[in-house]
Protein backbone atom coordinates (compact mmCIF):
# COMPACT_ATOMS: atom_id res chain seq x y z
CA UNK A 1 0.00 0.00 0.00
CA UNK A 2 1.39 3.40 -1.01
CA UNK A 3 0.33 6.62 0.66
CA UNK A 4 0.79 10.16 -0.57
CA UNK A 5 -1.01 13.48 -0.84
CA UNK A 6 -2.95 14.36 -3.97
CA UNK A 7 -4.51 17.81 -4.19
CA UNK A 8 -4.09 18.22 -0.46
CA UNK A 9 -5.72 14.94 0.51
CA UNK A 10 -3.93 11.86 1.78
CA UNK A 11 -4.63 8.97 -0.58
CA UNK A 12 -3.78 5.28 -0.35
CA UNK A 13 -3.39 3.02 -3.34
CA UNK A 14 -2.62 -0.64 -3.74
CA UNK A 15 -0.87 -0.94 -7.08
CA UNK A 16 2.36 -2.28 -8.52
CA UNK A 17 5.12 0.18 -7.55
CA UNK A 18 6.24 0.56 -11.17
CA UNK A 19 2.81 1.81 -12.27
CA UNK A 20 3.11 5.25 -13.82
CA UNK A 21 1.57 7.91 -11.58
CA UNK A 22 -0.57 8.94 -14.57
CA UNK A 23 -2.54 5.71 -14.45
CA UNK A 24 -2.89 5.84 -10.67
CA UNK A 25 -4.41 9.32 -10.66
CA UNK A 26 -6.69 8.45 -13.55
CA UNK A 27 -7.76 4.91 -12.72
CA UNK A 28 -7.34 4.50 -8.98
CA UNK A 29 -8.17 8.05 -7.94
CA UNK A 30 -10.60 8.98 -10.72
CA UNK A 31 -8.83 12.24 -11.55
CA UNK A 32 -9.19 12.04 -15.31
CA UNK A 33 -8.15 15.61 -16.09
CA UNK A 34 -4.57 14.38 -16.51
CA UNK A 35 -4.31 12.87 -19.99
CA UNK A 36 -2.35 10.09 -21.66
CA UNK A 37 -0.68 11.27 -24.84
CA UNK A 38 2.55 9.64 -25.94
CA UNK A 39 3.65 7.58 -22.95
CA UNK A 40 7.29 8.55 -23.44
CA UNK A 41 7.38 11.90 -21.63
CA UNK A 42 7.48 13.78 -24.89
CA UNK A 43 4.09 15.44 -25.41
CA UNK A 44 3.32 16.75 -21.92
CA UNK A 45 -0.40 15.86 -21.84
CA UNK A 46 0.22 14.00 -18.57
CA UNK A 47 1.96 16.88 -16.80
CA UNK A 48 1.13 17.35 -13.14
CA UNK A 49 3.05 18.81 -10.23
CA UNK A 50 5.23 17.03 -7.70
CA UNK A 51 5.97 19.46 -4.87
CA UNK A 52 5.13 22.29 -7.24
CA UNK A 53 7.47 21.22 -10.03
CA UNK A 54 6.16 19.92 -13.36
CA UNK A 55 6.47 16.19 -13.95
CA UNK A 56 5.50 14.02 -16.88
CA UNK A 57 3.46 11.50 -14.94
CA UNK A 58 3.62 8.80 -17.63
CA UNK A 59 7.29 8.47 -16.73
CA UNK A 60 7.02 8.82 -12.95
CA UNK A 61 6.58 5.56 -11.02
CA UNK A 62 4.01 5.74 -8.27
CA UNK A 63 6.62 4.27 -5.91
CA UNK A 64 8.36 7.68 -6.03
CA UNK A 65 5.24 9.56 -4.89
CA UNK A 66 5.18 8.88 -1.11
CA UNK A 67 6.59 11.84 0.76
CA UNK A 68 5.66 14.25 -2.01
CA UNK A 69 2.64 16.43 -2.69
CA UNK A 70 0.98 15.74 -6.01
CA UNK A 71 -1.17 18.37 -7.68
CA UNK A 72 -3.29 17.56 -10.71
CA UNK A 73 -5.31 19.92 -12.88
CA UNK A 74 -8.23 19.29 -10.53
CA UNK A 75 -6.18 20.75 -7.69
CA UNK A 76 -4.96 23.87 -9.48
CA UNK A 77 -8.05 25.56 -8.04
CA UNK A 78 -11.39 24.21 -6.91
CA UNK A 79 -13.44 26.86 -8.66
CA UNK A 80 -11.54 27.65 -11.87
CA UNK A 81 -10.22 30.78 -10.20
CA UNK A 82 -6.53 30.31 -10.87
CA UNK A 83 -5.33 33.31 -12.92
CA UNK A 84 -4.16 30.99 -15.68
CA UNK A 85 -7.50 29.21 -15.83
CA UNK A 86 -9.28 32.56 -16.08
CA UNK A 87 -6.89 33.73 -18.77
CA UNK A 88 -7.29 30.42 -20.66
CA UNK A 89 -11.05 31.06 -20.79
CA UNK A 90 -10.67 34.73 -21.66
CA UNK A 91 -8.31 33.93 -24.53
CA UNK A 92 -10.38 30.91 -25.62
CA UNK A 93 -7.20 28.87 -25.75
CA UNK A 94 -8.48 25.29 -26.17
CA UNK A 95 -9.68 23.88 -29.45
CA UNK A 96 -10.10 20.15 -28.91
CA UNK A 97 -8.70 20.67 -25.41
CA UNK A 98 -6.99 17.32 -24.97
CA UNK A 99 -3.54 18.72 -24.25
CA UNK A 100 -4.70 21.73 -22.27
CA UNK A 101 -4.58 20.36 -18.75
CA UNK A 102 -0.93 19.52 -19.31
CA UNK A 103 -0.38 22.95 -20.86
CA UNK A 104 -1.95 24.64 -17.85
CA UNK A 105 0.10 22.65 -15.37
CA UNK A 106 3.30 23.49 -17.20
CA UNK A 107 2.30 27.15 -17.38
CA UNK A 108 1.47 27.16 -13.66
CA UNK A 109 4.92 25.76 -12.88
CA UNK A 110 6.51 28.39 -15.10
CA UNK A 111 4.76 31.42 -13.59
CA UNK A 112 5.38 30.11 -10.09
CA UNK A 113 9.09 30.71 -10.70
CA UNK A 114 8.81 33.44 -13.31
CA UNK A 115 5.88 35.70 -12.38
CA UNK A 116 6.36 37.70 -15.59
CA UNK A 117 7.90 35.30 -18.09
CA UNK A 118 9.50 36.60 -21.25
CA UNK A 119 8.69 35.18 -24.68
CA UNK A 120 11.91 33.17 -24.53
CA UNK A 121 11.08 31.75 -21.12
CA UNK A 122 7.66 30.77 -22.41
CA UNK A 123 9.21 29.12 -25.49
CA UNK A 124 11.58 26.96 -23.44
CA UNK A 125 8.99 26.02 -20.82
CA UNK A 126 5.93 25.42 -22.96
CA UNK A 127 7.17 22.49 -25.00
CA UNK A 128 3.92 20.56 -24.60
CA UNK A 129 2.59 19.42 -27.96
CA UNK A 130 -0.77 20.62 -29.29
CA UNK A 131 -2.08 19.18 -32.54
CA UNK A 132 -4.62 22.00 -32.80
CA UNK A 133 -1.77 24.51 -32.82
CA UNK A 134 -2.99 26.65 -29.94
CA UNK A 135 0.51 27.88 -29.15
CA UNK A 136 -0.11 31.59 -29.91
CA UNK A 137 -3.16 31.59 -27.64
CA UNK A 138 -1.24 29.76 -24.94
CA UNK A 139 1.33 32.55 -25.05
CA UNK A 140 -1.37 35.21 -24.98
CA UNK A 141 -3.05 33.59 -22.00
CA UNK A 142 0.19 33.38 -20.04
CA UNK A 143 0.87 37.04 -20.81
CA UNK A 144 -2.65 37.97 -19.73
CA UNK A 145 -2.44 35.97 -16.52
CA UNK A 146 0.85 37.59 -15.61
CA UNK A 147 -0.30 41.14 -16.29
CA UNK A 148 1.51 41.43 -19.59
CA UNK A 149 -1.54 41.91 -21.74
CA UNK A 150 -1.13 41.44 -25.45
CA UNK A 151 -3.51 40.90 -28.37
CA UNK A 152 -4.99 37.52 -29.00
CA UNK A 153 -2.65 35.22 -30.88
CA UNK B 1 -2.91 37.97 -8.83
CA UNK B 2 -0.64 35.87 -6.70
CA UNK B 3 1.50 32.90 -7.48
CA UNK B 4 3.37 30.62 -5.10
CA UNK B 5 6.76 31.40 -3.70
CA UNK B 6 9.57 30.56 -6.09
CA UNK B 7 11.19 27.30 -5.19
CA UNK B 8 12.09 24.04 -6.84
CA UNK B 9 12.71 20.56 -5.56
CA UNK B 10 16.22 20.78 -6.98
CA UNK B 11 17.34 23.57 -4.71
CA UNK B 12 18.23 21.32 -1.75
CA UNK B 13 20.17 18.97 -4.03
CA UNK B 14 22.03 21.86 -5.63
CA UNK B 15 22.78 23.36 -2.23
CA UNK B 16 24.15 20.00 -1.12
CA UNK B 17 26.38 19.82 -4.20
CA UNK B 18 27.62 23.36 -3.60
CA UNK B 19 28.23 22.59 0.07
CA UNK B 20 30.16 19.48 -0.89
CA UNK B 21 32.25 21.54 -3.29
CA UNK B 22 32.99 24.03 -0.53
CA UNK B 23 33.89 21.30 1.94
CA UNK B 24 36.16 19.63 -0.57
CA UNK B 25 37.80 22.93 -1.40
CA UNK B 26 38.37 23.75 2.26
CA UNK B 27 39.65 20.27 3.05
CA UNK B 28 42.10 20.48 0.19
CA UNK B 29 43.49 23.99 0.21
CA UNK B 30 45.10 24.82 -3.07
CA UNK B 31 43.94 21.51 -4.43
CA UNK B 32 45.63 22.26 -7.76
CA UNK B 33 48.92 21.96 -5.97
CA UNK B 34 47.56 19.21 -3.78
CA UNK B 35 49.95 17.10 -1.83
CA UNK B 36 50.36 13.91 -3.80
CA UNK B 37 52.29 10.86 -2.73
CA UNK B 38 55.35 10.08 -4.83
CA UNK B 39 54.32 8.30 -8.05
CA UNK B 40 54.37 4.53 -7.74
CA UNK B 41 53.61 3.97 -11.43
CA UNK B 42 55.63 5.21 -14.38
CA UNK B 43 54.56 8.29 -16.27
CA UNK B 44 54.21 6.09 -19.35
CA UNK B 45 51.79 3.77 -17.53
CA UNK B 46 49.91 6.82 -16.31
CA UNK B 47 49.58 8.31 -19.77
CA UNK B 48 48.43 4.98 -21.14
CA UNK B 49 45.79 4.79 -18.41
CA UNK B 50 44.74 8.36 -19.14
CA UNK B 51 44.17 7.50 -22.81
CA UNK B 52 41.74 4.80 -21.65
CA UNK B 53 40.02 7.22 -19.28
CA UNK B 54 39.67 9.83 -22.03
CA UNK B 55 38.02 7.24 -24.29
CA UNK B 56 35.39 6.70 -21.60
CA UNK B 57 34.83 10.41 -21.03
CA UNK B 58 34.26 10.92 -24.74
CA UNK B 59 31.46 8.36 -24.84
CA UNK B 60 28.04 9.86 -25.61
CA UNK B 61 26.72 8.67 -22.23
CA UNK B 62 29.18 11.09 -20.60
CA UNK B 63 29.63 13.74 -23.25
CA UNK B 64 25.93 14.38 -23.90
CA UNK B 65 25.72 16.24 -20.59
CA UNK B 66 29.25 17.69 -20.61
CA UNK B 67 28.43 20.04 -23.47
CA UNK B 68 29.76 23.47 -24.32
CA UNK B 69 26.24 24.47 -25.35
CA UNK B 70 23.25 25.81 -23.46
CA UNK B 71 21.48 22.52 -24.09
CA UNK B 72 22.20 18.83 -23.51
CA UNK B 73 22.52 16.30 -26.30
CA UNK B 74 21.04 12.83 -26.51
CA UNK B 75 21.44 9.58 -28.37
CA UNK B 76 24.51 7.93 -29.75
CA UNK B 77 24.49 10.48 -32.59
CA UNK B 78 24.56 13.24 -29.96
CA UNK B 79 21.74 15.29 -31.43
CA UNK B 80 20.44 18.30 -29.49
CA UNK B 81 17.98 17.18 -26.82
CA UNK B 82 14.41 17.21 -28.11
CA UNK B 83 11.73 19.47 -26.64
CA UNK B 84 14.05 22.50 -26.67
CA UNK B 85 15.55 21.41 -23.38
CA UNK B 86 17.83 24.12 -22.00
CA UNK B 87 20.67 24.13 -19.47
CA UNK B 88 19.25 26.82 -17.19
CA UNK B 89 21.21 28.70 -14.58
CA UNK B 90 22.31 25.69 -12.56
CA UNK B 91 22.34 22.89 -15.13
CA UNK B 92 18.98 21.52 -13.97
CA UNK B 93 16.83 23.00 -16.73
CA UNK B 94 14.56 26.03 -16.82
CA UNK B 95 11.34 26.93 -15.00
CA UNK B 96 8.56 24.88 -16.54
CA UNK B 97 10.96 22.35 -18.01
CA UNK B 98 13.45 21.05 -15.49
CA UNK B 99 15.53 17.91 -16.01
CA UNK B 100 13.36 16.38 -13.29
CA UNK B 101 10.24 17.02 -15.36
CA UNK B 102 11.11 13.85 -17.26
CA UNK B 103 14.19 12.26 -15.64
CA UNK B 104 13.58 10.54 -12.33
CA UNK B 105 15.93 8.64 -10.04
CA UNK B 106 15.87 5.42 -12.08
CA UNK B 107 15.56 4.41 -15.69
CA UNK B 108 11.88 4.15 -16.55
CA UNK B 109 11.14 0.95 -18.40
CA UNK B 110 7.68 1.87 -19.64
CA UNK B 111 8.57 5.28 -21.08
CA UNK B 112 12.20 4.50 -21.89
CA UNK B 113 13.32 7.75 -20.24
CA UNK B 114 16.69 7.32 -18.54
CA UNK B 115 17.15 8.35 -14.94
CA UNK B 116 19.47 8.51 -11.98
CA UNK B 117 19.53 10.70 -8.88
CA UNK B 118 20.33 14.37 -9.48
CA UNK B 119 20.11 14.20 -13.28
CA UNK B 120 21.64 17.42 -14.58
CA UNK B 121 24.13 18.96 -16.98
CA UNK B 122 27.73 19.33 -15.93
CA UNK B 123 28.66 22.98 -15.39
CA UNK B 124 30.24 24.81 -18.32
CA UNK B 125 33.59 24.72 -16.49
CA UNK B 126 33.41 20.96 -17.08
CA UNK B 127 32.39 21.18 -20.74
CA UNK B 128 34.46 18.61 -22.60
CA UNK B 129 33.32 18.91 -26.19
CA UNK B 130 36.14 19.67 -28.59
CA UNK B 131 38.96 19.22 -26.09
CA UNK B 132 42.11 17.29 -26.92
CA UNK B 133 43.22 14.52 -24.55
CA UNK B 134 45.72 16.96 -23.08
CA UNK B 135 43.19 19.69 -22.43
CA UNK B 136 40.56 17.25 -21.19
CA UNK B 137 43.09 16.00 -18.67
CA UNK B 138 43.88 19.51 -17.49
CA UNK B 139 40.21 20.43 -17.12
CA UNK B 140 39.45 17.25 -15.18
CA UNK B 141 42.30 17.81 -12.75
CA UNK B 142 41.75 21.54 -12.22
CA UNK B 143 39.88 21.99 -8.92
CA UNK B 144 38.79 25.43 -10.04
CA UNK B 145 36.86 23.72 -12.82
CA UNK B 146 35.97 20.33 -11.39
CA UNK B 147 34.14 21.44 -8.28
CA UNK B 148 37.16 21.41 -5.98
CA UNK B 149 37.93 17.71 -6.37
CA UNK B 150 41.39 16.39 -5.69
CA UNK B 151 42.48 13.03 -7.08
CA UNK B 152 41.00 11.09 -4.19
CA UNK B 153 37.67 12.82 -4.64
CA UNK B 154 37.81 12.22 -8.39
CA UNK B 155 38.33 8.53 -7.77
CA UNK B 156 35.47 8.54 -5.29
CA UNK B 157 33.24 10.29 -7.84
CA UNK B 158 34.04 7.66 -10.45
CA UNK B 159 33.61 4.81 -7.98
CA UNK B 160 30.46 5.86 -6.13
CA UNK B 161 28.48 8.65 -7.83
CA UNK B 162 25.23 7.19 -9.26
CA UNK B 163 25.34 9.58 -12.20
CA UNK B 164 28.61 7.92 -13.27
CA UNK B 165 27.13 4.45 -12.80
CA UNK B 166 24.38 5.41 -15.24
CA UNK B 167 26.91 5.21 -18.08
CA UNK B 168 26.96 1.43 -17.80
CA UNK B 169 23.23 1.09 -17.21
CA UNK B 170 21.62 3.54 -19.63
CA UNK B 171 18.40 1.62 -20.15
CA UNK B 172 16.25 1.19 -23.26
CA UNK B 173 18.34 0.65 -26.38
CA UNK B 174 21.14 3.06 -25.48
CA UNK B 175 24.67 1.80 -25.81
CA UNK B 176 26.47 1.51 -22.48
CA UNK B 177 30.04 2.67 -22.11
CA UNK B 178 32.30 -0.17 -23.33
CA UNK B 179 34.09 -2.13 -20.64
CA UNK B 180 33.04 -1.92 -17.03
CA UNK B 181 33.04 0.65 -14.30
CA UNK B 182 35.60 -1.55 -12.53
CA UNK B 183 37.88 -1.17 -15.58
CA UNK B 184 37.59 2.61 -15.35
CA UNK B 185 38.26 2.58 -11.62
CA UNK B 186 41.39 0.52 -12.28
CA UNK B 187 42.53 2.99 -14.95
CA UNK B 188 41.92 5.86 -12.54
CA UNK B 189 43.98 4.18 -9.84
CA UNK B 190 46.87 3.51 -12.23
CA UNK B 191 46.73 7.09 -13.52
CA UNK B 192 46.56 8.43 -9.99
CA UNK B 193 49.49 6.29 -8.80
CA UNK B 194 51.52 7.72 -11.67
CA UNK B 195 50.79 11.22 -10.39
CA UNK B 196 47.85 11.86 -12.76
CA UNK B 197 50.07 12.92 -15.69
CA UNK B 198 48.52 14.84 -18.57
CA UNK B 199 49.80 14.42 -22.14
CA UNK B 200 51.71 17.34 -23.55
CA UNK B 201 49.54 19.52 -25.77
CA UNK B 202 51.65 18.76 -28.82
CA UNK B 203 51.46 15.00 -28.31
CA UNK B 204 47.72 14.91 -28.03
CA UNK B 205 45.11 15.17 -30.75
Amino acid sequence: MLEFKVNGQLRRVDVHPDTPLLWVVREQLGLTGTKFGCGIARCGACTLHVDGSPVRSCSFPVSAAPGHEITTIEGLSNDVSHPLQRAWIAEQVPQCGYCQSGMLMTAAALVRLRPKPTDEEIDFAMTNLCRCGTYPRVRSAIKRATGQAEGRG
Amino acid sequence: MMFGKAQTRNVPALAAVCLLALLVASANPGAAGQTRPPPSESREAGLQAWAGIARVLRHPRCMNCHTTTNFPRQGDDRHPHVNLVRRGLDGHGVPGQMCSTCHQTENNESSGVPGTPNWHLAPLSMAWEGLSDADLCRVLTDPKKNGGMDLAKLEEHIEHDPIVAYGWNPGANRKPIPGSRADLIQLMKTWSRAGAPCPSRTASR
